[in-house]
C-alpha cells in the first residue's frame, strides 16, 4: 500500500477504464475521488456500482458531467438524467438485480467463475443466459464481474491499509475492494496500526494499492 | 381513515414476535409506524440494516446511517450492519420472514410485475427481484387501482418481477389471496362490498366463504 495524493491517484484511471464505485445513493460513495473524476475531465468509463444516486450527489456528478460510457448498476430511477441519456441513447445502463449485481462483484474478487442464483429465473433478466438445474431448481448462471479500478470509501484505515467501515456506508465497498485490479482507498480517517484490531478489521491490507493522503 | 393508513394498518397485523422484515419505499414503509404492541420486529434496510428505526431528531442525523432510500433513519438496540453481500445473503438465503412491496400490476395467479413500464420508466429492479424470489412471504401494498385502471389484472403485461407469486395483495379496498394459485378475496375494507371490489379487478375473483370486515 502506497499514499498518493488525490490528483495523482485518479490521474492512475485512463479514459476508457473500468471503474467500480462504492456506495449505495451516495452514501459511502467516496466523494472527493468522483469530483476529481470530473475536474480532471474524464470519458468512456464504465462504471459499475449499485445506483446512480442523484444529479449532483455521488455518481450522479460523473452522469452529468457525461464521463460515462455506460452504467452497470441495480436502480437508476433516482437520477433523471440517467434515465434521459439512456433514453437517448447516450448512455448504455445495464440493468441488475441488486443481490445478483454484488455476487457477480463477489465472484470476480474471489476467483469464482460467477455464481448460480434463482433471483430473475423467468423473467427478462434471464435473456442470453444459461439456466443450470441444481437438485430440481432452476437458476441463473451470472457470470463475474472485474474493473480495472475499485474506489473505495472507508471509515477507518490504518498506517499499512487495513480498512474498517462505518454503519450503512460499507454497502458495495469491501466487495468492490476484493474484485479491482487497482483499489484505490479514500477514508475519513487515517489512524495508527492497532487502532482497527484484528478481528475487526474487514478489509486486510495486502488488497489496497493506494490510500488517499489527507496531507 | 386514507387508503395508505389502511393499507399499512392490515398489513401491520401481519407482523409476529421476531420476524426479520423488509419494507419498500412508498405504502410499504408506513407499516413500522402500526407494528402492534408488544411485537419485537426486525426492519431490514437492503443497504445493509438490521433494526431500521424512526429518522432521528432534527439536527441528529449521521450521514453513514441511512435507509435504502438514502434517508437518514435511527438504529435500534441490537442493530446489526453489514455489506451487500451479506444483505442479500439475507434475502435470499431464507432468512427474511417477510418483505411488503409496491406494484404495478398483480395478475390472477399472484405474479407481480413491480419494476419498470418498457419506453417509459426504467428505474431498475434495485432488490425488488431478489425480495420476491427469497422471502419466506410476500406481501403487495398497493392502491386497488391506479387513474381509474384495475392493478389487478387478468395477466400482466409489464415485464414480471419472478416467476414466484405474492402471498397476499392489501388494497385500500380488500385482502386478496392466492389459494391453489387462485386470486381469493379474503377480506374487504370497512363499507366495501364484494361487488365494489369485483368491479374494481380485472381478474377473475374468486371469493372465499368467510370473507370478512377488516379489524382496522
Amino acid at each position: 500500500m502506497k499514499t498518493i495524493l488525490l490528483k495523482d491517484a485518479v490521474a492512475l484511471i485512463p479514459d476508457g477504464a473500468s471503474v467500480m464505485i462504492g456506495g449505495f445513493m451516495g452514501v459511502g460513495t467516496p466523494e472527493r475521488l468522483v469530483d476529481e473524476l470530473v475536474r480532471q475531465g474524464k470519458r468512456n468509463l464504465t462504471v459499475i456500482a449499485n445506483d446512480n444516486a442523484l444529479p449532483g450527489i455521488g455518481i450522479g456528478k460523473l452522469i452529468s458531467a457525461g464521463a460515462v460510457k455506460k452504467t452497470i448498476a441495480s436502480h437508476i430511477g433516482l437520477n433523471p438524467e440517467t434515465q434521459k441519456k439512456m433514453l437517448a441513447g447516450e448512455l448504455e445502463v445495464d440493468l441488475v438485480p441488486q443481490g445478483t449485481l454484488i455476487e457477480r462483484i463477489r465472484a470476480g474478487g474471489f476467483g469464482l467463475g460467477g455464481v448460480l442464483t434463482p433471483t430473475g429465473v423467468g423473467t427478462v433478466v434471464e435473456k442470453g443466459k444459461q439456466r443450470i438445474e441444481v437438485a430440481g431448481k432452476p437458476y441463473l448462471l451470472e457470470t463475474a464481474l472485474r474493473a480495472d479500478f475499485a474506489l473505495v470509501q472507508a471509515f477507518l484505515a490504518d498506517y499499512v491499509g487495513n480498512l474498517y467501515y462505518a454503519l450503512t456506508a460499507r454497502n458495495f465497498n469491501p466487495v468492490m475492494a476484493m474484485a479491482a485490479d487497482t483499489v484505490i482507498v479514500d477514508a475519513e480517517n487515517i489512524v495508527p496500526v492497532g487502532v482497527i484490531s484484528p478481528d475487526q478489521v474487514v478489509t486486510p491490507a495486502p488488497v489496497v494499492d493506494y490510500i488517499i493522503s489527507h496531507a | 381513515m386514507d387508503a395508505q393508513t389502511i393499507i399499512a394498518k392490515r398489513i401491520a397485523q401481519e407482523l409476529r414476535d421476531g420476524m426479520l422484515v423488509n419494507l419498500g419505499i412508498g405504502i410499504p414503509t408506513l407499516v413500522s409506524k402500526y407494528v402492534p404492541a408488544g411485537l419485537h420486529v426486525y426492519f431490514q434496510s437492503e443497504n445493509g440494516l438490521i433494526g431500521t428505526g424512526a429518522p432521528p431528531p432534527e439536527g441528529m442525523h449521521h450521514p453513514m446511517l441511512t435507509d435504502a432510500g438514502g434517508k437518514p433513519v435511527t438504529a435500534l438496540p441490537g442493530a446489526a450492519t453489514f455489506d451487500s453481500a451479506m444483505s442479500f445473503g439475507l434475502i435470499r438465503g431464507g432468512h427474511l420472514d417477510m418483505t411488503v412491496l409496491g406494484a404495478l400490476q398483480v395478475d390472477a395467479s399472484g405474479l407481480l410485475a413491480n419494476w419498470m413500464i418498457p419506453g417509459k420508466m426504467v428505474p431498475g429492479m434495485g432488490g425488488a427481484m431478489d425480495l420476491v424470489t427469497g422471502a419466506k412471504r410476500v406481501i403487495v401494498a398497493m392502491q386497488h387501482t391506479a387513474k381509474g385502471q384495475p392493478k389487478i389484472v387478468k395477466r400482466c403485461s409489464l415485464p414480471l418481477t419472478s416467476v414466484r407469486p405474492v402471498d397476499l395483495v392489501v388494497t385500500e379496498l380488500a385482502v386478496i389471496g392466492f389459494p391453489g394459485g387462485r386470486a381469493t378475496l379474503l377480506e374487504t375494507a370497512p363499507g366495501v362490498t364484494v361487488e365494489q371490489v369485483r368491479r374494481a379487478t380485472e381478474a377473475e375473483l374468486a371469493v372465499s366463504e368467510r370473507v370478512s370486515t377488516m379489524a382496522l
